[in-house]
């Protein structure tokens, strides 16, 4: 419990939390009122539409979390942090545990902040949340920004170098996973499995009876797995990457 | 300006970073290509198709140039670089002319190595280069990494800092270019004239545009021009 | 010749130098004094053209270092030895400011062996010892065969050899006729490596001149009197019109110097236990000259001169 107060402290009396957490909430419920403003008759607002900025709010929830761990390479506090705990895997995974936590609330934050906007400027609209399918796509945001946080602070855990971090974040997420399935027979396979698709399942998986077109929300997903079954995919990875860097991190000259 | 290209080119060689993200680019083009090539079936394997990996070229040749600029500030040699030469103005271009060159380098050294590589595993008649498009496909690479080596140095100027200059340059053509055309009505307008996008016509005639490849490139340069003397009225007013 | 003329700079509502004006001569080490905080940095900054100021001036030889040709021939410059990439050798780090200003490679062997960094020249300058990086940064700082020489607090987390040496190395520069301008907060080091004195306190110009004067106009001369009888001593000095303070058995004689005091003694035939000149101590002059501007207190300075180190209206 001291410890987490030691990492709520450590994350919050710097900066680029706070900035991160601003830009994040500012672009998605900034793209809702865009998507809210621009809607019309022919392309009506639905539950989906509202989540339009959901891609960029995990980039910079990542960006924010591999920088939690870089920066105290880059400045040599990791030192002085296992100087006050030498038993390495409690600080980080109290570090990891704060950081998903900033990025859940964030998250939920975001997502019914997005909610929220659009439903003010298109009162008429159906917004309602009814179905599950409605809830995972708005609740479920939070969730899936808190395990993405556990994957970049494991990057960044092993990494150490925010330029390294965040380059191997963005290129993995934004452009690695959607181009294999460009690869000739192979790439579906490899894609239905690769853990950022599994977890957009959760967000845009199963949609509703009432057949709102998800295209214009946070991208459809192919992955096989029902959402639930992919959030805890999703999840299962991040701890097991994260219990890697942690090894590493407890081998290595600090 | 002789003596400044020579003193950015040592610069950027003795630190290590150009030399591994030369070798991750190469690898990631060249390797993709072997994949596709070797995993190719329905249809013969075309130019296009060696090219996959472009963008994943791209994306390391732009954190390479950015990371050459915000590492100087990062260390602070930028104040040692404009002690030495206190015209900024002229370092600055040295650098952005330095590093675009090794940028042209790779893209070049990456779209014929892949191209050769798909051309051994798998080359049919599709994989001569014929058209003005398959050239541009190939020989076109270098010319794209450049001018994105060259918008990467001026948002490196501007930002100073590698995790955010990284980020902006990474999110922006990945993420923002290809949302912006979710957007009702004016979403494909935005979207046809987003720099990456554009550019990415340049190289693959299939995209359709509203205007030309070779009009792309320019408006790709145009881009990096406009950013390049925003980032050097900056630097040449801001503290070092 | 560095000339700073009504040199200021703002951050904010913060005034980190007020109006500086002062001269560096040629041929002379001067000592730039301030506290920590005083805009000794900002203002070397600024006459390196790496900080723009917000009002005035600082030329060399006349000119802006922006509109210098060549300017490490003409200005060498250490003000952070960190300003070195980590992964660089020390051999590259000279060898492309070398290359900037068309200085030749074997330039940049000769200060490498002046520095006694040659056997270290291909290592990494990020695993250098500080005083390694220091005499990495006078390496660069000589590279042009500079005229005028600028150091930010060079001895700053030095050990003893390594503050030694680098006070050797500015006597020997100064010898050789060249213009040396070098920043401390240390006025003790100060006196012992500067001729000149510039002191400046929150950005304000509190002194120039020269070093002894300084020192002389900073710190009351005074002679400690001690014996087992001083009676008709204390009243021959009484006549004599000088101001006497007690201090347990002794007198603090202030206004006369040892050998007319014991003169004194010896027609009066007063036996003295201790005849012996009081210098006051530099330290605390320069902390009364510049109390009223130093940037951050603490409520530890010892008991005696708080009232002098609080500076009005605060």
């Amino acid at each position: 419990m001291t410890l987490l107060a030691v990492e709520r402290m450590k994350l919050l009396t710097t900066r680029s939390p706070w900035w991160c957490a601003l830009l994040a909430l500012v672009l998605t419920i900034g793209f809702s009122a865009l998507m809210a403003g621009t809607s019309d008759a022919a392309d009506p607002m639905n539950i989906s539409a509202t989540q339009f900025g959901y891609g960029f709010g995990l980039v910079v929830i990542m960006v924010m979390a591999a920088l939690a761990v870089t920066t105290e390479y880059r400045f040599s506090t990791i030192r002085a942090t296992f100087l006050a705990v030498p038993r390495r895997p409690s600080p980080l995974v109290a570090k990891a545990t704060v950081v998903a936590l900033l990025a859940g609330v964030v998250g939920e934050a975001a997502a019914f902040g997005s909610w929220g906007i659009a439903k003010l400027i298109k009162p008429t609209s159906d917004l309602a949340i009814n179905s599950s399918y409605d809830w995972r796509a708005i609740a479920g945001v939070g969730l899936v920004y808190a395990v993405a946080a556990v994957i970049a602070v494991a990057v960044g855990l092993m990494l150490r170098h925010s330029a390294g971090a965040i380059a191997v974040l963005m290129i993995w997420t934004q452009l690695a996973e959607p181009l294999v399935q460009l690869i000739p027979k192979v790439g579906d396979k490899i894609h239905k499995w690769l853990p950022f698709n599994v977890a957009n399942k959760f967000i845009t998986g199963n949609p509703d009876p009432s057949a709102r077109d998800v295209l214009h929300g946070p991208p459809p997903s192919d992955a096989v797995l029902a959402p639930w079954p992919a959030i805890a995919a999703f999840a299962a990875f991040a701890v097991v990457l994260f219990a890697v860097a942690v090894t590493v991190a407890n081998r290595r000259d600090a | 300006m002789t003596t400044l290209l020579a003193t950015e080119r040592i610069k950027l060689f003795t630190t290590r970073s150009p030399w591994w993200s030369t070798l991750l680019a190469l690898g990631m083009t060249i390797g993709f290509a072997a994949l596709v090539a070797l995993n190719h079936s329905g249809g013969p394997l075309t130019v296009r198709h060696s090219q996959f990996g472009a963008q994943f070229g791209l994306m390391i040749v732009t954190v390479m140039a950015a990371l050459a600029i915000t590492t100087e500030y990062r260390f602070a040699t930028i104040r040692a670089t404009f002690q030495a030469v206190p015209h900024r103005t002229a370092v600055l271009l040295a650098k952005t002319a330095v590093v675009a060159v090794l940028a042209a380098v790779i893209g070049e050294v990456a779209a014929f190595g892949s191209w050769i590589t798909a051309r051994v595993i798998d080359g049919g008649p599709e994989m001569n280069l014929v058209t003005g498009g398959d050239w541009r496909a190939v020989a076109g690479l270098g010319l794209v990494y450049a001018v994105g080596a060259v918008i990467a140095v001026a948002v490196g100027t501007l930002i100073r800092q590698s995790a955010g200059a990284i980020s902006v340059l990474l999110i922006w053509p990945l993420l923002v270019e290809n949302l912006v055309q979710l957007i009702p009505r004016v979403g494909e307008d935005i979207h046809n004239w987003m720099p990456f996008t554009a550019v990415s016509r340049f190289t693959d005639s299939t995209v359709p545009g509203p205007i030309g490849p070779w009009a792309s490139l320019a408006y790709f340069a145009g881009v990096a021009a406009v950013l390049l003397v925003a980032a050097l009225a900056v630097a040449e007013k801001r503290d070092a | 010749m560095i000339e700073a003329v009504g040199l200021t700079k703002r951050y904010g509502n913060t005034l980190a130098v007020d109006n500086l004006s002062f001269s560096v001569p040629t041929g002379r080490v001067t000592g730039f004094l301030g506290p920590n905080g005083a805009g000794k940095s900002t203002t070397m900054r600024m006459i390196l053209g790496l900080d723009t100021p917000t009002g005035g001036s600082a030329l060399i030889d006349g000119k802006r270092y922006r509109d210098l040709h060549q300017p490490l021939r003409t200005v060498g410059a250490l003000l952070d030895a960190k300003w070195v990439h980590p992964n660089r050798s020390a051999r590259a780090h000279l060898a492309w400011m070398a290359r900037s200003n068309n200085l030749s490679a074997g330039r940049v062997d000769e200060v490498l062996d002046l520095v006694g960094l040659t056997g270290v020249a291909n290592k990494r300058a990020g695993g250098f010892s500080l005083g390694m990086s220091q005499r990495l940064g006078i390496a660069a700082a000589l590279l042009g065969d500079p005229q005028v020489l600028l150091f930010d607090e060079p001895v700053n987390g030095l050990d003893p050899e390594g503050i030694l040496w680098i006070r050797k190395f500015m006597h020997r520069l100064a010898d050789e006729g060249r213009t040396v301008f070098v920043s401390s907060h240390l006025l003790s080091e100060m006196a012992l490596t500067a001729q000149e004195l510039v002191v400046i306190g929150r950005g304000k110009l509190i002194s120039q001149s020269s070093t002894e004067d300084f020192v002389a106009m900073a710190t009351e001369n005074t002679v400690k009197v001690r014996g087992p009888q001083l009676t008709a001593l204390r009243s021959e000095l009484g006549r004599a019109g000088v101001t006497i303070r007690d201090e347990g058995d002794s007198l603090i004689v202030s206004g006369m110097d040892c050998a007319d005091i014991g003169e004194l003694a010896a027609r009066t035939q007063t036996v003295l236990h201790e005849l012996s000149p009081q210098r006051g101590s530099l330290e605390e002059a320069f902390i009364q000259l510049t109390g009223d501007s130093v940037e951050y207190h603490t409520d530890l300075v010892d008991g005696a001169t708080p009232a002098t180190l609080v500076p009005a209206g605060k």
